[in-house]
C-alpha cells in the first residue's frame, strides 16, 4: 500500500499548524457514567480528578437514569444488540416504529422518521425534498450539520443575520420568484443559548409563503411548559413544517435523531434521504430506552422544572459575581471572555478547581467572541452549583475580570 | 464602486453593535477576519453579479478572492474587462 512520505509530511505539517494555532482538540477520559459529577483523567495518565460537569448536553440528567438503563438492558435481551441492516431492508423492529409514533405525539407533528443522528437528519432532509428552483434561507448561526445539509442540496441558499426578522423579511421578498422557500433556524442556538423568535418566523412564513424548518436539538425535552420544544415555548405547535432533533442530548444522550413534520416530507425522506437509506438503523437498546425517556417526560415535568430553577440560579449567580454572560432563558449560559487565550486559561484553572468547562473561540464562535459555555442539568443541585460559583469567583478574581464589562475585558486582554 | 461594495457589506453582514465597533475599509479581512463567513458570502457574490451584470464562476468565488474589498474589486474588474473585450 502506497503511503508516500510527502503525503505523510503534508498531514504532519497540517497537524502541527493546528497545534500552533492553539485549536488542537484533546479528549479527556471520563472514568464514570455521564452525570453532574464525573471522574476525569486529564491529561492522559494523570490521577483522576473529581469534577462538576458543566459542559454536557445532559440537560435532563437522563443519560444514566436507572429506568433508561433498565429499558436498554431489557431491549438488549429481547431485541438484541444491532440490526445489521438499514431500515428498509430488514432493519425495522416494532420499537423503531413505536419510537417514531411517540416522537410524533410528543412533538405534535404528523409523522417522524428516525436517523442515526440529527447530523444525518440535517444532512439528508433538504436534498430529499428540494430542487434547484427552490431556496433555503437560514439564520447565520445555525448548527454546522445544517450547513452541511444545505451544501449537499441543489436548491439555492441564502442567509439572514442572526435572529434579525427585518433581514429575514427582506430575503423572503427577494426570493418570491422561487418555487419553495424554506426558512431554516435552530430553536436554541448552541453557542449563545438564545431562543429563536419562532412565532415571528412562523408569521413571516405565512405572509411570504415559506415553509419553516426548526432544529430543536438543544430544546427537545425541556424548553416550553411541557418540554416539547421552542415551538411550544413560542406558541406555534402544529405550525412547524419540519422539525429535526436529537436523542443524543436531553433525551437520554446516546445517539439517534429524527425528522418530524409534514407527512409527505417524512415519506419523501423514507424514499430519498441518503443517510436513512445507506446507514444502519438505530440500535434496539437505544430505540427502546428512548421510548422510556418519552414516557418519563410525558408523565411529569419535574426534570425540566428543576433544570429551569438551576439555570435561573446559575445565571443570577454569575451576574451577581460580576461575569459578563449572554442573557437568555435556556440552560446554555455562555460566560463571555472575548479573548481566546483568556477563555482557555480560565477553563484550565476551573478544571483544577473541580469544575469541568471548555473554552470556545474563533472559528467555532465569531472572532473576538471567545467564551466558556456552561450548560446546566437537572442532575445538578443548588449546593453543587453554589460550590461551582465559588470556583468561578476564585478564578475570575485571579484573572481580574470580575465586575469588568465587555469593553474593559477587551481593553485589558485584547480581543 | 468601492464605496458601494463597502456599504453593501456593512448592511448585509454587520449587526448594529458590530457596525459601531468595526470600521470597514478596502483592506479589512472579511472572511479570514471573521466578518463574513464563507457560507454567507453567496449573497455578496449574487449582489456583485447583479449590480455589475457579470457572472462569477463558483471556482473563482473563493474565500481568498472575497477576503478584502480590494481583492473583490480585482475580481469584478477582471470580469468587466472580459465582458468589454
Amino acid at each position: 500500500m502506497a503511503y508516500p512520505a510527502a503525503v505523510k509530511e503534508a498531514w504532519l505539517g497540517e497537524l502541527a499548524g493546528i497545534r500552533q494555532k492553539g485549536i488542537y482538540k484533546e479528549e479527556r477520559y471520563i472514568h464514570s457514567p455521564q452525570a453532574a459529577r464525573i471522574q476525569v483523567e486529564f491529561p492522559s495518565g494523570a490521577a483522576l480528578q473529581p469534577v462538576v460537569n458543566l459542559c454536557a448536553n445532559n440537560y435532563l440528567g437522563l443519560s444514566s437514569h436507572p429506568d433508561v438503563v433498565a429499558a436498554a438492558h431489557k431491549a438488549l435481551d429481547e431485541r438484541g444488540y444491532g440490526m445489521s441492516s438499514v431500515r428498509f431492508i430488514c432493519g425495522t423492529q416494532d420499537v423503531h416504529r413505536e419510537l417514531e409514533q411517540k416522537l410524533t405525539e410528543f412533538l405534535g407533528t404528523e409523522d417522524t422518521i428516525l436517523f442515526a443522528s440529527c447530523l444525518d437528519a440535517n444532512a439528508g432532509v433538504f436534498e430529499a425534498i428540494l430542487s434547484p428552483e427552490d431556496v433555503m434561507i437560514s439564520d447565520r448561526l445555525v448548527h454546522a450539520s445544517i450547513v452541511d445539509g444545505i451544501r449537499l442540496c441543489k436548491a439555492m441558499h441564502d442567509t439572514y443575520k442572526h435572529c434579525d426578522m427585518a433581514h429575514l423579511e427582506q430575503k423572503l421578498q427577494e426570493h418570491q420568484d422561487k418555487r419553495i422557500r424554506v426558512i431554516i433556524t435552530d430553536g436554541v442556538f448552541s453557542m449563545d443559548g438564545d431562543i429563536a423568535p419562532l412565532d415571528e418566523i412562523v408569521a413571516l412564513g405565512e405572509q411570504y409563503h415559506a415553509l419553516v424548518f426548526l432544529d430543536d436539538s438543544h430544546a427537545t425535552g425541556f424548553i416550553g411548559k411541557t418540554g416539547r420544544g421552542v415551538h411550544e415555548h413560542c406558541g406555534v405547535m402544529g405550525k412547524i413544517d419540519i422539525i429535526t432533533t436529537t436523542l443524543g442530548k436531553a433525551m437520554g444522550g446516546a445517539s439517534g435523531g429524527c425528522v418530524s413534520g409534514r407527512k409527505e416530507i417524512v415519506e419523501l425522506c423514507r424514499q430519498k434521504a441518503r443517510p436513512y437509506l445507506f446507514s444502519n438503523a438505530v440500535p434496539p437498546p437505544i430505540a427502546a430506552a428512548s421510548i422510556t425517556v418519552l414516557n418519563i417526560l410525558s408523565k411529569t415535568t419535574e426534570r425540566r422544572d428543576k433544570l429551569e430553577v438551576n439555570a435561573t440560579f446559575w445565571r443570577k449567580g454569575l451576574i451577581d459575581a460580576g461575569f459578563v454572560i449572554r442573557e437568555g432563558e435556556s440552560p446554555i449560559v455562555p460566560v463571555m471572555l472575548f479573548n481566546a487565550k483568556l477563555a482557555q486559561d480560565v477553563a484550565r484553572d476551573l478544571y483544577y478547581e473541580g469544575v469541568y468547562v471548555v473554552g470556545f473561540f474563533f472559528p467555532v464562535v465569531a472572532a473576538g467572541q471567545a467564551r466558556i459555555r456552561t450548560q446546566l442539568s437537572a442532575d445538578h443541585d443548588i449546593p453543587m452549583l453554589e460550590r461551582a460559583l465559588e470556583s468561578f469567583k476564585k478564578v475570575g478574581a485571579k484573572h481580574g475580570i470580575l465586575g469588568l464589562d465587555k469593553k474593559a475585558i477587551i481593553e485589558k486582554f485584547g480581543q | 464602486m468601492k464605496e458601494m461594495i463597502l456599504e453593501y457589506i456593512k448592511n448585509e453582514y454587520l449587526d448594529e453593535e458590530e457596525a459601531e465597533d468595526i470600521k470597514l475599509n478596502e483592506n479589512t479581512p472579511l472572511i479570514s477576519g471573521g466578518i463574513v463567513d464563507s457560507f454567507s458570502m453567496v449573497s455578496l457574490k449574487r449582489f456583485l453579479e447583479k449590480k455589475f451584470v457579470i457572472s462569477i464562476p463558483d471556482d473563482e468565488a473563493s474565500p481568498q478572492a472575497f477576503d478584502t474589498v480590494t481583492s473583490i474589486l480585482a475580481l469584478v474588474n477582471r470580469h468587466l474587462a472580459k465582458k468589454g473585450a
